[in-house]
């Protein structure tokens, strides 16, 4: 089943002269993990605010073409009706505290005070949301008193209580550290396992192929690709979009290491064959 | 020569929590990394480098004069620090009148501040840009402009804090790329970063902190070859060392390169 269907998307933000999405039209399914990779200019942001209506609703502009989550056309519904099917997580975390709270439980409760959550519930969304990002034993710290990496779990808990459908992540994990990054892409794959479609776009190569179901490559605002992460990465010219394979896929180019299954360049460290190797008089000669 | 001297330095943000305990080290010209956890007190630690923060206890001699003795804007003439969060630093409305600011605060003339903004604004791909808003800028470019700011004051001793954040494949080899130059003009580096194969690929030395101490410290290549150790810190090797391991290598290798020539002579020699 599709859970978001975009045909012809084109837009342009108020006084500039360039499209920021220039005719994208893909399905996604629901429950897959789809990550966004691009570089900086490439549109993934934009597109992250078309898919949860703040394109067009808040940022205004030039607009075409059709935007659906589940059954609502974006261009068409209430932001607020919105924000019920497609959840937004921002790059920075300062940027998605109300600033209005003083502890992370309330922070959380914010969304839903707003949707008008019965007490109750409110508690069991507020403690799953709590223990889905581990940050429990914080619950009753200021949000600003926080760690960046904290911070962010935070902004993602407040998102996740609120249900969506479609959780929508703009470069969630760049102030995490490692052990940060790895927890968060865990719980959002744990989510997808509960039926909640995952767009992350990100720059950390190596986990968006790990973790993801099929990778959208964007650039100039074009869709260039969307694919599995093996194909994505195993083309030729993926660096003239801006984009780096991951580490394990450039080695195994050069060293010429490809997956049985699939003839394509492992973009995993499982993918990578677990043995001594052996390599062909081509790859050598090639490296003399 | 040592740039840098931390003696005996502990620090607390007031409440009885020990941000940092009892911290000695000493930093040359080597490019030196630190990495941790977040949390481990390495942006607490370069405040304090910068005088940003005062120490608990102990003592901090930057160019052989004891931080104590010196206001920060002093410091300022010796010592950068890029912040984490470029929000945190910027606050004029043109982006070549943030660069300026700090030489101009320092005592360089209007000349050779603006000299030195624009050489700075060239170097990390930002000169079309100068008379821009900040604000009307991407998160990743007001990174850049942040360190614009602070390469303009030329100082000695460089720091930063987390700046590969929020940059893709093109900003993080121009990090590189600033980072390596700096060094080869003689300048000492200092970087809190995330990215192990980041860390792998550009620094000499690596410091690993944990709950406000020194876990490791020395040449990258010992440290990255310590995996139990880097569990300890909730770290793990760089994905290129990874990769070697996977493969059957006993080495650490800190680059693709090395890892790709490595294999590839070993295969010549059998």
């Amino acid at each position: 089943m599709n859970i978001i269907r975009v045909e012809g998307l084109k837009y342009k933000y108020p006084h500039t002269d360039k499209l920021a999405l220039d005719d994208l039209t893909f399905d996604i399914k629901k429950g897959e993990f789809i990550g966004i990779v691009g570089k900086n200019t490439a549109g993934k942001s934009t597109l992250c605010y078309a898919l949860t209506g703040l394109v067009p609703h808040f940022f205004k502009g030039a607009y075409g073409g059709q935007v659906y989550v589940d059954d609502l056309e974006i261009l068409k519904s209430d932001i607020s009706d919105i924000s019920l099917k497609a959840g937004l997580v921002f790059e920075n975390p300062f940027s998605q505290m109300t600033g209005s709270k003083y502890t992370v439980a309330e922070e959380i409760a914010f969304g839903l005070e707003n949707m008008g959550v019965d007490r109750e519930e409110m508690i069991t969304r507020i403690n799953e949301s709590l223990l889905l990002l581990d940050i429990e034993h914080i619950k009753d710290k200021n949000p600003f008193s926080l760690s960046g990496g904290q911070m962010q779990r935070l902004a993602i808990a407040s998102v996740i209580a609120m249900r969506p459908d479609v959780l929508i992540l703009d470069e969630p994990t760049s102030q995490l550290d490692p052990q940060g990054t790895e927890e968060v892409f865990k719980v959002v794959e744990k989510l997808t396992k509960e039926g909640i479609t995952i767009i992350m776009a990100e720059h950390k190569i190596e986990k968006i192929a790990q973790y993801s179901d099929r990778v959208m490559l964007l650039h100039n605002g074009r869709l260039i690709d969307f694919d599995t992460p093996q194909k994505v990465f195993s083309r030729e010219d993926i660096l003239d979009f801006g984009v780096s394979p991951p580490i394990f896929t450039k080695i195994c180019r050069v060293l010429n290491i490809r997956d049985a299954n699939t003839d394509l360049y492992p973009v995993t460290l499982e993918q990578v064959p677990k043995k001594e190797l052996t390599l062909s008089k081509e790859t050598i000669s090639k490296r003399r | 020569m040592n740039l840098i001297r931390v003696q005996d330095l502990s620090f607390s943000y007031g409440d009885n929590q020990m941000i940092l305990q009892g911290l000695n080290l000493e930093f040359t010209e080597q490019t030196t990394a630190i990495i941790g956890q977040n949390g481990a007190g390495k942006t607490t630690f370069v405040k304090l480098l910068k005088g940003l923060l005062t120490p608990s206890s102990g003592d901090i001699f930057i160019n052989n004069i004891n931080t104590k003795e010196l206001i920060a804007a002093k410091l300022a003439k010796y010592i950068g620090l890029v912040f984490q969060n470029p929000n945190d630093q910027i606050f004029k409305s043109k982006v070549i009148d943030e660069v300026m600011f700090g030489p101009l605060n320092i005592g360089y003339s209007e000349k050779e501040s603006k000299e030195y903004a624009i050489e700075a604004l060239e170097l990390v791909g930002l000169s079309g840009e100068v008379d821009r808003n900040p604000y009307d800028l991407s998160l990743s470019q007001r990174k850049m402009i942040t360190v614009a700011s602070v390469l303009a004051m030329q100082t000695n001793i460089i720091i930063f804090d987390e700046p590969t954040m929020g940059q893709d494949y093109e900003g993080k080899e121009k990090l590189k790329e600033i980072m390596r130059r700096l060094h080869h003009n003689g300048k000492l580096v200092i970087s809190i970063l995330h990215d192990m194969d980041f860390v792998a690929e550009v620094f000499e030395r690596t410091i690993v902190f944990n709950r406000g101490r020194v876990l490791m410290d020395g040449d990258t290549r010992s440290v990255f070859s310590k995996v139990e150790m880097l569990k300890g810190a909730y770290l793990d090797q760089p994905f290129v060392t990874q990769v070697g391991k996977q493969l059957g290598f006993a080495e650490t290798f800190l680059n693709v390169d090395e890892l790709v020539e490595y294999a590839v002579s070993r295969e010549i020699h059998n």
